[in-house]
């Protein structure tokens, strides 16, 4: 039974080969502990340095965006979604893109594994089935997997790609076990006043390095609100009003887009829980409209679109 | 310990409507404080940064000669939020000059030889302090023939128009003004600024040339100088790139290792040709 | 200058020493980070650690500077003049501060102070004003390449004082007359500290196992690297975020905007990176790095070409691999200065 990282490379190496596709968008391994490196394959031969684990914890939709080629994506559930969204934004062509989707077996968060070992190196995890092996100088434990899995990923509602064109491995179960509704949003039981605090406590160390903004796949606007200058919507400074109002804006930018993918939580060099924002917001789009972003290719995004007899006593006198 | 950073103050003394598009103002300005107008000792080719507290600065070529005296001259286009806001301005306002920036026309090691200066549209702004220089008697007598050609698209898009017809009555310079298309009542040259120093014909030798435009200027004239014989090491340009400090530390201007705003933005094109085209 | 031996238990007397001039900062635990904090007891130390995650560049290039202020007011006589912020008050010594970091102050001040006409005053006041004692790394991380950058483990340059751990307690050496008259009354070291010294750093230079070589970074011109293969590679995982920038303790680009609330105005700079498409966009329209490629390899080329011909040889990198450890898609810095050098 081939590995499936064997099943990707024997895949994308034919794909490349038979000129499919110009390029193969997947990982190679990384250089440092816990992140794998996104990786354009356009040989059989690099194809063989395609891998997959479950520090792939980059959003690969993201690299879609402006390529005038054909290229093949891995993309398990959340991934998918946002090429689904893609599309729908007209950002891609359904014909660009050769989708090899793939079961997630839910993304770990480097966070966490370094969290429990603190004040330790971590210089390798190895994945075995349900337990992870982190080891280091004097270091070498086990520990379980759904214990150090990404936050995103304990409440992902859809694991499995909703499109693809061609499938490597079975698919497999379709949530990650937690609520979604009841885990993604845990400021919503906190007072006014409480809700702030924790904003304050939770953003402050932002350095606006933008990671969160340039990993997201919903984030390609050739010209972010934080850089137009007339006017100026937010200032460049550290300053609390001003890291405050990037990202509550690029949340709500993110309104009705977003998959839960995790990937800016991921790529956040200082390890804000950016989430707290979104997936409260896409919790009231839930509530709101009863919808769910990149599901269905057909569906209309309820925040790009109105209808005739929509509500608009909030807005006239 | 002199701050780089803060601009003397000052404030404007004339504004006019400088092209028929009003998309450019002249502005000239004096500085509040005499002993400013001391330090501010600068040469043709350099510009400042004007700053408008609030909003920003811009760098800018300079326009006027030092031989002129103390007052400087602006020549500016309107585009961003600080020249919007420049370009509301009136007589007496306040605000500030931060320089002299970069460096200058090596005017020095361009003694005793011909001079051609090709400009095209606005600019020519650092060509007209240029002019001014070698046109001040102390000065004239150290170099040969000048040679001036500039051109805009119409007669109403000349800068300083009444002075260059000044300047092309005089016999100690070949001024070949001209504009880009036909237009009645205008009996002066009309051609591309490349075309005309095709006709023009400047020859190379002991010669210098300095040229400033648009780059699609300089890309149709760079052939025309090439066929007549002009090295790179005889041909100066002046670059202009987005600047902040403008004293080479805030990282942005650079072309290759070199700043626009410190090592140049004067550079012969010989230099041009070794590095990256990032301007 | 004679090396001087200090124990672990005698910190606190040193500390009180230098207190008297400075206010101590150093790295300290704060949940799961290491972070520059002030301190004030010995206890507050930590000794085994790798590095910080942020450098301490913001001692003397905070993310956030306000340059000078003004009156919003045109009324007033006063009105739309700049004036200059204060000088720093209290002198401060960064404890503990790895030669990493220190050696890259070293190259930060031919930027920052090139010469009397770009002389930043913000950056040289700090710096004038405050104490390096330096710890050398006995175990440098498998992302160190220090070595190959003109720094190493156990580098001085840049220090006043180097601390070498010698388990309970530190070899103490002085580099400057600032540390020689702060560690004047120390007990000297006898030579078998100092030989335990000499083999730590003979060790921890050994253990770094990352080389990356420059030679032909240094002999091949400017244009032949700038068309080099390796760009159209490395920009493609690229995502173009200030990570990278805001991480490295030698990168010092930028951004300069006025801002006013009512009548208060300031001119304030910021942390900008070359990574942005704003960085270099003409108001105009143009962008002389308008594609993403030309972006990644401005970064690189800078801090391993432009920078060694502009300052007299440094090198915009000192080998800590901050950027390669929090780079969002493990982009490695020594992978890529390989391929330029390949």
């Amino acid at each position: 039974m081939p590995t499936t990282n064997e099943q990707i490379r024997t895949t994308a190496k034919k794909l490349l080969e038979e000129k499919t596709v110009d390029c193969v968008i997947g990982y190679k391994k990384g250089t440092v502990p816990m992140r794998e490196q996104p990786f354009f394959a356009y040989t059989p031969e690099q194809a063989d340095e395609l891998i997959w684990s479950g520090f792939c914890t980059n959003n690969l939709a993201n690299f879609l965006i402006g390529r005038k080629d054909k290229v093949a994506v891995i993309a398990q559930g959340c991934v998918s979604r946002n090429i689904v969204g893609l599309i729908q934004e007209k950002q891609i062509r359904r014909d660009q893109v050769y989708i090899i989707g793939l079961h997630s077996p839910g993304m770990l968060d480097h966070w966490k594994i370094q969290a429990r070992f603190p004040n330790k190196r971590i210089d390798q995890v190895v994945e075995e089935d349900d337990q992870i092996l982190v080891k280091g100088p004097g270091l070498e434990e086990q520990v379980p997997r759904k214990d150090v899995r990404r936050d995103n990923c304990l409440t992902c509602v859809q694991r499995n790609p909703v499109i693809y064109d061609q499938l490597i491995g079975e698919p497999g179960q379709e949530t990650g076990g937690g609520n979604i509704d009841k885990v993604a949003a845990p400021w919503e039981q906190l007072s006014s006043d409480e809700r702030w605090q924790k904003f304050e406590q939770s953003f402050k160390d932002c350095i606006r390095c933008y990671a969160c903004r340039d990993a997201c796949p919903l984030c390609y606007c050739n010209e972010c609100f934080v850089d137009e200058s007339h006017p100026q919507w937010c200032g460049k400074t550290q300053e609390e009003a001003d890291v405050f109002t990037f990202h509550i804006l690029r949340a709500f930018h993110c309104a009705g887009r977003c998959t839960d993918c995790g990937a800016c939580e991921s790529a956040c060099p200082v390890g804000i829980k950016m989430r707290r924002l979104t997936s409260k917001i896409e919790k009231d789009i839930r509530d709101m409209y009863g919808y769910q972003a990149g599901m269905d290719m057909e569906a209309t995004p309820p925040l790009s679109v109105y209808q005739p007899n929509d509500p608009e006593d909030f807005m006239l006198k | 310990m002199k701050n780089p950073y803060i601009p003397y103050p000052v404030k404007l003394t004339k504004v006019e409507v400088a092209t028929e598009d009003k998309s450019l103002r002249n502005f000239e300005m004096e500085f509040l404080n005499p002993d400013h107008a001391k330090e501010f000792k600068y040469l043709p080719g350099q510009f400042a940064e004007l700053s408008i507290a609030g909003y920003g600065e811009s760098p800018i070529g300079i326009a006027s000669s030092p031989t002129e005296g103390d007052r400087l001259l602006f020549t500016v286009s309107k585009a961003g939020v600080v020249t919007t806001k420049l370009h509301n301005m009136e007589v007496d306002d306040v605000m500030g000059v931060r320089g002299p920036l970069g460096n200058w026309y090596p005017l020095e090691s361009m003694e005793g030889k011909d001079i051609v200066i090709i400009a095209g549209g606005y600019a020519v702004t650092t060509l007209r302090s240029t002019m001014l220089w070698l046109m001040d008697p102390e000065n004239r007598k150290k170099y040969g023939d000048i040679t001036f050609i500039y051109g805009a698209r119409t007669p109403g898009m000349l800068l300083y128009r009444d002075e260059m017809a000044e300047w092309a009555k005089r016999s100690d310079i070949n001024c070949h003004i001209t504009i880009d298309k036909e237009v009645p009542g205008w009996e002066g040259l009309v051609g591309f600024v490349p075309t005309i120093t095709e006709q023009v014909a400047p020859k190379p030798d002991n010669a210098v040339s300095l040229i400033c435009g648009p780059p699609v200027m300089i890309k149709f004239t760079q052939p025309v100088l090439d066929k007549l014989g002009w090295q790179g090491d005889q041909i100066i340009m002046s670059l202009e790139n987005r600047m902040k400090c403008g004293i080479g530390i805030c990282g942005r201007c650079n072309v290759g290792p070199y700043y626009v705003c410190k090592d140049g933005p004067v550079f012969t094109k010989a230099q041009l040709d070794e590095l990256p085209k990032e301007y | 200058m004679s090396d001087k031996i200090l124990s672990k238990t005698e910190i606190g007397s040193f500390l009180d020493k230098i207190k008297a001039d400075y206010q101590i900062h150093a790295p300290v635990q704060k949940d799961l980070e290491l972070v520059w904090a002030p301190i004030d007891q010995a206890e507050e130390l930590v000794w085994e650690f790798s590095n910080t995650d942020l450098s301490p560049k913001s001692y003397f290039f905070p993310q956030t500077e306000s340059l000078m202020h003004f009156k919003n007011n045109s009324q007033d006589p006063e009105g739309l003049i700049m004036k200059e912020e204060s000088p720093l008050e209290k002198p401060r010594a960064l404890l503990n501060i790895r030669p990493c970091d220190a050696k890259a102050f070293q190259v930060l001040d031919k930027v920052f102070c090139r010469d009397e006409k770009s002389l930043d005053v913000y950056w040289k006041d700090k710096r004038d004003k405050t104490l390096l004692i330096g710890l050398a790394c006995n175990n440098p991380c498998p992302t160190c390449f220090c070595t190959s950058m003109n720094c190493g483990p156990h580098h001085e340059e840049g220090l006043d004082i180097l601390l070498t751990d010698l388990g309970d307690r530190l070899l103490v050496h002085s580099v400057t007359d600032k540390g020689q008259a702060l560690t004047a009354n120390l007990s000297k070291a006898g030579q078998e500290d100092i030989n335990e010294a000499s083999r730590n750093k003979e060790q921890a230079e050994a253990s770094i196992t990352s080389q990356v070589k420059m030679d032909n970074i240094n002999s091949r011109n400017v244009l032949e690297l700038y068309e080099h293969p390796v760009w159209d590679q490395v920009h493609e995982s690229c995502i173009n975020c200030g990570t990278c920038t805001y991480f490295c303790p030698t990168c010092h680009c930028f951004d300069i905007q006025d801002e006013t609330q009512g009548d208060f105005g300031r001119r304030v700079r910021n942390w900008d990176t070359c990574m942005s498409w704003l960085f270099t966009h003409h108001t105009s329209g143009h962008n002389p790095r308008g594609t993403k490629k030309d972006r990644v390899r401005q970064r690189f080329m800078h801090k391993f070409k432009y920078m060694p011909i502009k300052l007299e040889g440094a090198v915009g990198c000192v080998g800590c691999g901050r950027c390669t450890r929090k780079c969002p898609v493990n982009i490695d810095v020594r992978e890529v200065v390989s391929s330029m050098n390949s």
